[in-house]
């Protein structure tokens, strides 16, 4: 599909600044993201990576900066255009946040329905379609409560999935699994940054899985990107003392 | 002391029965109006500043005097404003007035005990706001504050003989008119005691039910 053949750049944060109280989160910082691009942010914690998806998500504003996804602003802007804006962004959370009280299908068919208005059969089908794709296409009738975490995490990447995001944003997605469930999530999630054109901007600390689905990686120290490139680049040769001694740490 | 005398209680009946039938109506509608309202002072509280500042002075201000000064200030007060209504209508709404300012509390509780990840997950989802609140949100409260709702109902039923000061024809009104007319006083008391257990006990035993099927 894509006849444009000049990387289009889809996120901006130009000069964004976030404080919590006396603690500058996010000091002044600038980067951008094309489209289709699957992007990585590490760090120690505290260095502002997950503050970074939840301005996107608009979960919190900035202090300062401007913040564009696609052309459009989602800071400084008025509701109306940050509705608008918002509606491509999709994102996981860690602690999954399924809704409890609605079955694994109704989760997935809610927004579609009643966002992008579409009709509930037609929600429905494309629900079964992406629970299929996360392997859970015969849990559709069960509670979120029933399901084991790594399933409870597949159902909500399926419900941020059927909103059809232009960018997924997933925040540390495995750290409140147990062990043996990361893999199932993480291998859904490699399918998917192998088979669709979203973008993707992906916190975590399984350095395996950001080496395989990232095009870059950003190297997150005290509110700042202090390094940034492929993962081969910044795995295997590091130029900054602090994304060593990061990556000695975690590796 | 008096004999107890059963024909004070049969003479008394059909008053009582008008008197029943009128508790039961300031009930179920002063009920209906105490949650309804009740939610819209708590969904206030989670509004902006000039929201949520109103809302609370107002609530504030009603729990914390006493429901029968605002009887008496409904049905006395308002009428020299030109606000005029039976006694009945006037009772109904202070009690329903009055119960929501508790019954707010209760939603507020309800609501501040949902995750804040389901107010994120919703934002996620660009669910607009009163979808939010009415599939997300009030689902999840609800269910765990039907108890304490239905205990407030309770307290209701309890506090109706306070219209008797404005003039209702409530159980203890009628009982308080059938014994100034015969001198007996205890049997139509005797019978308005009664049938509050007879009401608030099934009652009590309707919540406890709700309380096993809603909040798991």
């Amino acid at each position: 599909m894509s006849a444009d053949p000049t990387p289009h750049e889809l996120i901006r944060f130009d000069n964004v600044t976030k404080r919590f109280g006396d603690n500058t989160v996010l000091d002044n910082l600038c980067f951008s993201v094309e489209t289709g691009k699957h992007v990585t942010l590490i760090g120690p914690s505290g260095s502002g990576k997950t503050t970074i998806l939840r301005l996107l998500m608009t979960l919190v504003k900035p202090d300062e900066g401007v913040i564009s996804v696609n052309g459009g602003r989602l800071f400084p802007a008025d509701e109306k255009e940050v509705r608008e804006v918002r509606k491509n962004i999709g994102m996981v959370f860690q602690q999954f946040n399924l809704f409890p009280h609605m079955n694994v299908l109704r989760n997935v068919t809610e927004a579609p329905v009643r966002v992008l208005g579409m009709s509930k059969d037609e929600a429905a089908e494309r629900a079964k379609g992406l629970l299929d794709l996360v392997g859970l296409g015969d849990k559709q009738d069960m509670r979120p409560t029933q399901l084991s975490g790594g399933q409870q995490q597949r159902v909500a990447i399926a419900r941020a999935l059927a909103m059809r995001p232009q960018v997924l944003l997933l925040d540390e997605v495995t750290s409140a699994l147990d062990p043996e469930l990361v893999a199932g999530v993480l291998d859904v999630l490699r399918d998917i940054a192998r088979t669709t054109d979203i973008t993707m901007l992906c916190v975590t600390h399984e350095m395996n899985f950001a080496r395989d689905i990232s095009d870059d990686v950003l190297m997150f120290d005290a509110g700042r990107v202090i390094e940034s490139g492929s993962p081969e680049k910044i795995f295997s040769d590091p130029e900054h003392e602090r994304t060593r001694e990061f990556l000695g740490a975690v590796l | 002391m008096n004999h107890w005398d059963w024909s004070a209680v049969t003479d008394f009946m059909p008053t009582f029965w008008d008197g029943l039938l009128v508790t039961l109506q300031v009930l179920v509608l002063g009920s209906l109006l105490s949650f309804t309202l009740g939610l819209v002072w708590a969904i206030g509280y989670r509004g902006p500043r000039w929201v949520r500042w109103p809302v609370n002075a107002v609530t504030e201000f009603i729990r914390n005097t006493p429901l029968l000064v605002q009887l008496f200030f409904f049905y006395f007060v308002l009428p020299e404003w030109g606000v005029q209504a039976s006694a009945l209508t006037t009772g109904t709404l202070a009690i329903g007035l009055h119960y929501s300012t508790y019954t707010a509390q209760v939603y507020r509780a309800g609501i501040d005990a949902v995750p804040a990840g389901q107010w994120e997950a919703a934002t996620a989802l660009s669910l607009p706001v009163p979808r939010t609140w009415f599939a997300v949100i009030l689902p999840q409260a609800i269910r765990r504050i039907v108890p304490a709702l239905g205990n407030y109902v309770i307290s209701m039923l309890k506090d109706t003989p306070l219209l008797m000061a404005i003039g209702v024809l409530e159980m203890l009104q009628q009982a308080r008119l059938a014994s100034a007319q015969t001198f007996q006083y205890a049997e139509p008391l005797t019978v308005v005691g009664v049938a509050f257990i007879l009401i608030a006990y099934p009652a009590s035993l309707l919540m406890r039910a709700l309380e096993r099927r809603l909040v798991r």
